[in-house]
């Protein structure tokens, strides 16, 4: 197969939205890519959207697991973002946890939840400046 | 529905034979929770289908049984078979390419659940779940 899945670069995070029913190797190649984003854009974050997706099963569960302890590995956190309720549901049932995996409700609240992760009070994220100066953390 | 019959040769097999269940649950008019389990316990029995089994087919078929709906699938492969079902079924138990939820997963997900694996004879495995 020889689609693959983009990676954007937002600031220091990877950013990845997976909109199609991954076969394996896709979910596999995803994982390498992700990998060599980290290093090249020195990414301090990973964000991975799966609103997208209808299930998720036992593969993609440990390949998500495995990107975010890769990650971790290369100093990088992440977030998955967007699971729909009844994939969480059927996560549970199925008996897969994603240990050591974050997650978030949007992508909203995934990029503050790195944001908060700041090393030395520096933001992960570079700051939006508003038109009064106030960085939109602080009118939270 | 007549019955139909999907080949899981290949990994893009699989997407398909998701795709097939959940279009299916779908003009079936079950409830999305639903089709989200069955399809994940769906996806999980086809893998095991080609990875340990080498390949084979899954049937999709409607049945009816006490005045209740559902949707049967079969899953047949004529590989090496599993000589220990009973611990296969075991959530935890793993040949290392999965998180050792696969059988035990899919079987919490159907409302009925029979595998029959002779070694030497390949895996036969049924997945109802009723509407």
């Amino acid at each position: 197969m020889s689609s693959t899945i983009p990676v954007l670069k937002m600031g220091d995070l990877a950013l990845v939205s997976i909109q199609i029913d991954m076969d394996d190797q896709l979910a596999l190649s995803l994982q390498e890519d992700l990998s060599q984003r980290i290093l090249d854009w020195r990414a301090r974050g990973v964000i991975i959207d799966i609103s997208a997706l209808d299930i998720v099963d036992s593969f993609i569960g440990r390949v998500l697991a495995n990107i975010a302890q890769i990650a971790s590995l290369l100093d990088a956190r992440t977030v998955v973002v967007g699971m729909q309720p009844a994939v969480a549901i059927t996560m549970v049932e199925l008996g897969i946890n994603l240990a050591g995996v974050r997650t978030a409700l949007n992508l909203e609240k995934g990029v503050w939840l790195l944001r908060d992760a700041t090393v030395d009070g520096e933001a992960l994220t570079p700051s939006v400046d508003s038109d009064d100066g106030q960085d939109p953390a602080d009118s939270q | 529905m007549t019955a139909r019959t999907l080949q899981i040769r290949s990994e893009h097999q699989l997407p398909q034979a998701r795709r097939l269940v959940m279009e299916t649950m779908k003009q079936m008019g079950f409830k999305m929770i639903d089709c989200t389990r069955f399809v994940t316990a769906a996806s999980e029995i086809a893998r095991n289908t080609l990875i340990h089994g080498g390949g084979g087919e899954m049937k999709i078929s409607t049945i009816r049984e006490n005045g209740r709906t559902g949707l049967q699938l079969l899953f047949r492969d004529q590989g090496p078979g599993i000589p220990e079902v009973e611990q296969a079924l075991r959530p935890g138990y793993t040949t290392g390419k999965g998180m050792g939820k696969g059988l035990s997963g899919a079987k919490n997900l159907s409302h009925r659940f029979s595998i029959s694996c002779p070694p030497g004879e390949g895996c036969n495995v049924t997945l109802v779940r009723w509407k």
